[in-house]
């Protein structure tokens, strides 16, 4: 029988609980056990990306004590997952990316599940965040489990595939770049009409969401909390 | 001379972020800068994806450049015997000064005190015409939209189209006002502006002794080089004046005649989203009573050399200037090139410039998101979002900034400390939880209430619900 850790990312840790809450729902809807290790923090990737790299390394080496005895490890964070798949080997040469997996993945990849047994009936559309799906190679992953959800409405979201403006240290060092990219994302977003915006990074959502609580336009919500739906 | 922008910032320049400012601040720029490059990345997805091969040639092309990348010295020799014996003359040059010098004194022994020019980048990094200028001597640019730029005395601020940041009405009035034999009632017609840019040219080009051109690829194997061009200005001044004078960065080698296979494939699709650019010369030294009598190559560091000894940072040498980094990026899109402070702008040029030129441009790794979205164009695979990290943790780091960070770190690794200051968020947050949300901070997290909200911690974290759950 294989272990499966819960990776929640310190953002969740500090201000999203409904959204770990809903990947252990869905995980065990599906019939499998999942361990929470009290120990864990963050995966190191503000100070990586910001330059901090001795800093980071001590974050990759203390993720990896925490996960050392799992087999498989998920995270509802595409972002994190890549940091840990693309800048561990390079900062502590671990190799425990390998065994780390974006919720999508575990479920169509490991599990080979399409349809959770979600239903959600609300309109919605999708933002493609750039490390899930460049970075750590999502695709449509995260879509392809939206489309299964029952009642689920989805809208296609403008221009998707534009960043928009988080890039972590970046919004506060070039705030103004950051905004005008914001501000394009927030107008696709409430052009679409959708109820909801869904992603698979909290950290994107924080951005989007906190530009669209000025603006107006649809609630942000991770997919997981949409997987985990049975409205 | 009617335009909505200030001449592009010189080299020395303010930092990126308050540049960058400027340029938010200027609507007429960022809806011509929209417009273009989002034209440019529709036209480059749609002959893309007409290629099965693609993913190979973008290996093929990455793994022929890291070839070079170990063999610079031997290939770059090679290039240098095989060029001279097809009768041309190969300078070599450590900076730019040193090949500005070497090609002004070969324009002077020819006997010219002006050159007209194919659009290059390497004469652009070494600042040729503004040396030229200062030498007495006088370098005309032939390329429309390099043209555009030397009359309006503006610098260029995008690698393949350096007038990009123009509309077809301001280039009008740049013709009007800075081009002696504009004609009269010149209207903003695509057509017509390029006939006055053409009758303006030919004078040129029939009176010019010398040329000054770049290289996109030097081959090795046979001492060629290869000129990729859209106008036909470049073939004009590679075959008729009697003096060419080529600066070439010791980057652009290739080993071997049949890799053009390969980037020649690549390199249309990239820039100008054709399966083909209508003029590619290809010359080999001199040939007598064809083309140019006199053949100079200068083979350019410029601290190229440097970049190389760099693991991480050498595959920035692998660029073959197509510019689908700067047209996908969305920093690019909205400030425009001249915000970068180099001649190289966007996201090649935010790990290019801090390579080529170390310790002044140390803001240019941060001028990006790291959304990825360069590498995933990149028609030679350099991964930009790698190198910008990379060149983050090189240094300098701001004094607090770094404090800040070892302090979170500190935290961050200490999971029972990590705990405490979660509480503490949560407990300093209270009256705003009902709110939910915070729309006021201090600096420096005021740089992220300025357009955005701050969610507020919740009630019952993930780890109490789990304690409780497990009771």
């Amino acid at each position: 029988m294989s272990r499966i850790g819960l990776f929640i990312t310190c953002v969740n840790d500090a201000l999203y609980p409904q959204t770990p809450k809903a990947v252990v729902a869905v995980l065990e809807r599906l019939g499998y056990d999942v361990d929470f290790p009290q120990a864990q923090t963050c995966c190191g990737q503000m100070h990586a990306n910001s330059g901090y790299r001795k800093d980071a390394a001590k974050l990759a080496k203390s993720f990896e004590r925490t996960f050392a005895g799992y087999d498989a490890i998920v995270t509802p964070s595409g972002s994190c997952a890549a940091m840990t798949r693309d800048q561990y080997p390079d900062l502590t040469g671990t190799d425990i990316g390998d065994r780390v997996y974006e919720l999508s993945e575990f479920l169509l990849d490991h599990a080979g599940v399409e349809d959770v047994g979600a239903s959600f009936p609300h309109t919605v559309t999708y933002h493609p965040t750039c490390h899930g799906t460049r970075a750590l190679g999502l695709g449509d992953k995260p879509l392809r489990l939206l489309r299964a959800v029952d009642r689920i409405e989805l809208v296609d979201l403008p221009e998707a595939d534009q960043c928009c403006g988080f890039g972590g240290t970046f919004a506060l060092k070039n705030s103004e770049v950051s905004s005008a990219m914001l501000d394009d994302k927030c107008r696709h977003a409430a052009d679409t009409g959708a109820e909801y915006l869904a992603a698979a990074d909290n950290s994107c959502l924080t951005h989007i969401g906190g530009g669209i609580g000025r603006v107006g336009g649809p609630r942000p919500i991770h997919y997981a909390e949409i997987l985990a739906s049975t409205t | 001379m009617t335009t909505a922008f200030p001449p592009g910032r010189s080299l020395r320049s303010p930092k990126f972020a308050e540049s960058a400012k400027v340029a938010l601040g200027m609507p007429q720029l960022r809806s011509n800068l929209a417009h273009a490059t989002g034209t440019i990345r529709g036209k480059r997805a749609t002959v893309v994806g007409e290629l099965d091969d693609w993913e190979s040639l973008r290996d093929a092309a990455a793994a022929i450049k890291a070839d070079v990348q170990h063999r610079m010295p031997e290939l770059a020799v090679a290039f240098e015997r095989k060029a001279t014996e097809a009768g041309a003359t190969v300078h070599w040059a450590r900076d730019g000064a040193e090949a500005n010098r070497i090609a002004a004194r070969i324009t002077r022994e020819a006997g010219a005190d002006e050159v007209v020019k194919v659009k290059s980048m390497a004469t652009q990094e070494i600042e040729l015409n503004e040396h030229f200028e200062a030498e007495g001597l006088k370098a005309w640019e032939t390329d429309l939209a390099e043209l555009i730029v030397q009359l309006a005395e503006d610098r260029p601020s995008h690698i393949l189209v350096p007038a990009i940041h123009y509309n077809r009405t301001e280039i009008r009035d740049i013709f009007k006002g800075r081009m002696s034999d504009a004609p009269t009632g010149l209207t903003d017609e695509p057509a017509a502006l390029a006939e006055a840019a053409r009758l303006h040219l030919r004078r040129r080009f029939l009176s010019a002794k010398v040329a000054v051109s770049g290289a996109n690829f030097a081959v090795a194997e046979t001492g060629s080089l290869v000129v990729v061009e859209s106008e036909g200005n470049g073939r004009m001044c590679l075959t008729m004046p009697r003096t060419l004078i080529s600066v070439v960065g010791v980057e652009k080698l290739l080993p071997r005649f049949e890799d053009l296979e390969v980037f020649m494939q690549l390199l249309p699709r990239s820039s100008t989203g054709e399966r083909m650019n209508p003029y590619t010369s290809i010359w080999t030294g001199a040939t007598g009573g064809d083309g140019p009598e006199d053949v100079h190559i200068i083979l350019l560091d410029n601290g190229r050399t440097d970049v190389l000894a760099d693991e991480v940072g050498r595959q920035a040498l692998s660029c073959i200037r197509c510019s689908a980094c700067l047209n996908v990026c969305p920093v690019y899109e909205r400030t425009g090139g001249h915000a970068y402070g180099h001649v190289y702008p966007g996201p090649i040029g935010a790990i290019l410039a801090p390579q080529l030129e170390p310790g002044r441009h140390d803001d240019l790794p941060y001028a990006s998101s790291l959304c990825g979205a360069c590498y995933e164009v990149c028609p030679v695979k350099i991964n930009i979002p790698e190198v910008l990290v990379h060149l983050r943790q090189q240094g300098p780091h701001h004094v607090g900034e770094k404090a800040a960070m070892g302090a979170a770190e500190a935290v961050m690794a200490r999971p029972r400390l990590w705990r405490a200051a979660l509480g503490a968020a949560r407990f300093f947050s209270l009256p705003w939880r009902k709110r939910g949300s915070v729309r006021r901070l201090p600096w420096p997290a005021s740089k992220w209430t300025v357009s955005r909200d701050m969610p507020v911690p919740p009630k019952e974290t993930f780890r109490d619900w789990w304690k409780e759950r497990e009771r």
